[in-house]
């Protein structure tokens, strides 16, 4: 079982992400978990989260990055959940061995991100905390997606990307149920 | 006279809430109580028309305290519904009324005079009955009063109109001409304008309660009596008085001390009405009255629902506004008798038209629940014109603007949303009609009024109404005529949550839960807990309150009869108590940074050095 997890704040006037979003779910074998629905009060339930990623051999984590991070509610998700004796440490083992797919979307162009541009640095540079985390805690790293100027591309890139994603999800829900 | 007083007494304790709760409504009560007690049946009440004039101040003082509600500025804007619908009234169902009598057979002087009286309709049954469903302050009501106002008016040249067509000179009550009776009118007035409000000053000034009493009930008294004497009826007497005295400061007062009287009386009044009821007649004639009755109320209700369109009576309304003004009044009698001694009715056809008449005003009450359940089910149906839209189109109705309704209401007005406001209390709506919101006045749990406000083509019902038997009440109600409303509501307490729950409400808000559990994190802060823990404090409380309540549901339905609602609610305090010790026990054991868990964290860099100081576990 796939849990997509997904942090939007605004899913309304979101644009890329509803778009993939949508092609994701399309997946037989996909659970969307909107943690901004979820909690809209940011009362994580570490508790009533455990069982959910603990039922998933793959967690995908889609959302917008925000100051080159996540989005606050994934961020206080991580926090909150990805603890100590659960996740890491003495007798946390409860996701090793899950693969663990990242998603994100960007304002900013692919040029912008690389010295000179306005983001000075490549990308993958601001990937290493993400995958690092999903080390820390025994999963397998997916090369992640990352779909740049999120707001600005024109449709049929965005329908491109979606079924590029949708693509992706579906390979890994094929090697899951295998 | 002890006889009847008891009788009076024991019918309007045991038989009238019965009635009610039977959903017959308190005037089929005093109506059935009356037939029993009358002399047809047990024979308590025999005198039944000297009772009769007792019982008709019953209705005096119910119009003098609609008058105290009418302000002279008020009445004013309503001179077209008394003198338009009025008029177009009692010409419409006046004519078809004559015309069907002259086609079953009577004189043309008799069906003019037949059908001119039965178009009259009764104040009292009419006006009580828009009183209990709220829509006498509505538009709607308006108009059916104005009509009933006319009415009281036009009875006076009805009664000049028995002596014009006798053939033997007939009574004139009164005994004066049409022009010494407008004078009187307007003698009363004058008088009444400048002199009431200095005499009731100087009586309040007395300091003795019963002698305000006693000159509210001489006032009303005195004016119908007047009236009646210059050939109006008591009733508009009655009216007028309330009316003069309706802005002066002791509106209110004068309202506690009539209103005890008012609802016995007209009891009283229905009781007669109901005694009146001539049990041979009716054993011999039947069928005869029944059919008299049947058309005549079916042809009132049908002419009226076509003319209340014209009459400006909005859609949802109109068969309310039909079915509430269709039965024949007590004052055909008053024209029956006059007719009979006038030679234009022989005495058979006088007593069935006076039974016909009593048989319209019991069969009102059914009739208007039954045209009540007619609109509803139309209701339902899409609206077939654009016409029928509601103009203000609000996709919330708030049911109850209390405390917390208005905070709802608020917010949704700072988000932009438009809201009709239904509350029984004028009062806290005052403020809020200023913000642009249409406010209705009046019980929510009445279909009709719902349906004014909009609940047809609204999307989402608030129901903020604290009333625990009254929320539920809508809950029901919405569910059965607007089942496409989602309805968020509040809950008193748990037993209130969980019949909101059995009733599939989708939110519900519990109305002291939040705020209390604030309340609990200021004293957390006030005692040196960080904030931000009395705020995660508070959230994993209101966690395991939630499941805890959730497996109480379970069983809701086992216990409900078991449990009296004090046990229940001491149960729920011990288990909260012994859900929090539970809850302060995990706490320390897990979930809490403990310090091998810190080591881990200094470890891979993340570990915050400023948080080893230590946890109490």
């Amino acid at each position: 079982m796939i849990l997509l997890v997904y942090a939007h704040p605004h899913h309304s006037r979101s644009r890329a992400n509803r778009v993939l979003l949508e092609a994701a779910a399309t997946v037989p074998g996909v659970k969307v978990h909107d943690l901004y629905s979820r909690y809209p009060d940011f009362d994580v339930d570490a508790r009533a989260e455990r069982p959910l990623l603990e039922g998933a051999d793959t967690i995908v984590l889609q959302h917008p990055i925000y100051w080159y991070s996540l989005s606050a509610l994934a961020k206080l998700w991580l926090d909150e959940v990805f603890t100590s004796g659960w996740a890491y440490g003495p007798g946390g083992r409860a996701l090793a061995g899950k693969r663990f797919f990242w998603a994100v979307t960007t304002g900013g162009s692919e040029h912008d991100y690389a010295p000179g541009g306005s983001h000075e640095r490549a990308f993958t540079t601001f990937v290493a905390p993400m995958e690092q985390t999903a080390r820390f805690c025994g999963m397998e790293w997916l090369p992640p997606f990352v779909l740049h100027d999120a707001h600005v591309c024109d449709d049929a890139a965005l329908a491109g990307a979606a079924a590029a994603y949708r693509d992706r999800i579906a390979a890994l829900a094929r090697d899951g149920a295998r | 006279m002890l006889n009847f007083v008891i009788a009076l007494l024991a019918a309007a304790v045991v038989l009238v809430p019965l009635a009610k709760r039977l959903g017959l409504g308190a005037i089929v009560g005093y109506l059935l109580a009356g037939v029993l007690v009358g002399p047809g049946l047990l024979g308590v009440i025999e005198e039944v028309d000297e009772i009769a004039h007792i019982s008709e101040l019953g209705v005096a003082m119910m119009l003098f305290v609609i008058g105290l509600e009418l302000e002279p500025k008020r009445l004013w804007a309503m001179r077209r519904d008394v003198f338009g619908a009025g008029t177009v009234q009692m010409l419409a169902c006046g004519g078809a009324l004559s015309l069907i009598a002259l086609a079953a057979g009577l004189g043309w002087k008799a069906a003019l005079l037949v059908g001119l009286a039965l178009a009259l309709s009764s104040t009292a049954i009419a006006v009580q009955l828009m009183t209990e469903r709220h829509v006498i302050a509505t538009p709607t009501g308006s108009t059916a009063f104005g009509i009933l106002l006319f009415q009281d008016l036009a009875a006076i040249p009805l009664i000049a109109l028995v002596a014009l067509l006798s053939a033997a000179p007939g009574p004139q009550p009164g005994g004066m001409p049409f022009w010494q009776s407008l004078a009187v009118f307007a003698a009363a007035i004058a008088v009444g304008r400048s002199a009431l409000g200095p005499l009731f000053r100087r009586i309040a000034g007395t300091g003795m309660r019963e002698i305000f009493t006693a000159a509210a009930l001489l006032l009303v008294l005195g004016m119908a009596g007047l009236m009646q004497w210059a050939g109006f009826s008591l009733a508009l007497g009655a009216f007028l008085a309330g009316v003069l005295l309706a802005d002066s400061e002791y509106r209110k007062a004068l309202e506690t001390d009539i209103e005890p009287f008012k609802g016995l009386l007209l009891g009283l009044f229905f009781l007669t009405v109901g005694a009146g009821l001539d049990l041979s007649v009716l054993r011999a004639q039947w069928p005869l009255v029944v059919a008299v009755a049947g058309v005549l109320f079916a042809t009132k209700f049908a002419v009226l629902a076509a003319l209340a369109r014209p009459l400006g009576v909005p859609a949802p309304m109109r068969l309310t506004f039909a079915a509430v003004v269709a039965q024949a009044g007590e004052f055909a009698l008053v024209v029956f008798s006059a007719a009979r001694s006038g030679a234009l009715l022989d005495a058979t056809q006088a007593n069935v038209l006076n039974s016909a008449v009593a048989v319209s005003m019991a069969l009102t009450p059914l009739a208007l629940s039954l045209a009540e359940r007619l609109a509803a089910r139309v209701q339902t149906a899409p609206p077939a014109s654009a016409e029928d839209i509601h103009a203000d189109y609000a996709p919330v109705v708030i049911a109850g603007f209390g405390r917390m309704g208005q905070i709802a209401a608020r917010l949704l007005f700072a988000h932009g949303i438009r809201a009709n406001v239904l509350d029984r209390d004028p009062e806290q709506i005052g403020l809020i009609s200023r913000f642009g919101y249409k406010v209705f006045y009046g019980d929510a749990t009445r279909l009709d009024l719902l349906r004014a406000a909009g609940a047809s083509d609204a999307k989402v019902l608030v129901n903020a109404i604290d009333d625990v038997d009254a929320n539920l009440a809508l809950v029901d109600l919405a569910r059965e005529y607007f089942p496409h409303l989602a309805i968020v509501s509040r809950a008193r307490n748990v037993r209130h949550l969980f019949e909101l729950r059995k009733r599939s409400v989708a939110v519900i808000e519990r109305e002291t839960f939040e705020s209390a559990l604030r309340l609990g994190r200021g004293v957390l802060e006030t005692l040196g807990v960080a904030p931000y823990d009395a705020r995660v404090a508070a959230d994993a409380f209101r966690r395991h309150n939630v499941a805890t309540l959730e497996a109480m549901y379970l069983h809701y339905g086992d216990e409900e009869r078991l449990l009296t609602a004090a046990r229940a609610a001491r149960d729920e305090f011990e288990q909260s108590f012994q859900r929090d010790r539970t809850l302060a026990g995990e706490r320390s054991r897990a979930g809490w940074t403990t310090v091998p868990e810190r080591a881990a964290q200094r470890t891979q860099g993340r570990g915050d050095t400023q948080e080893t100081q230590g946890h109490p576990d």
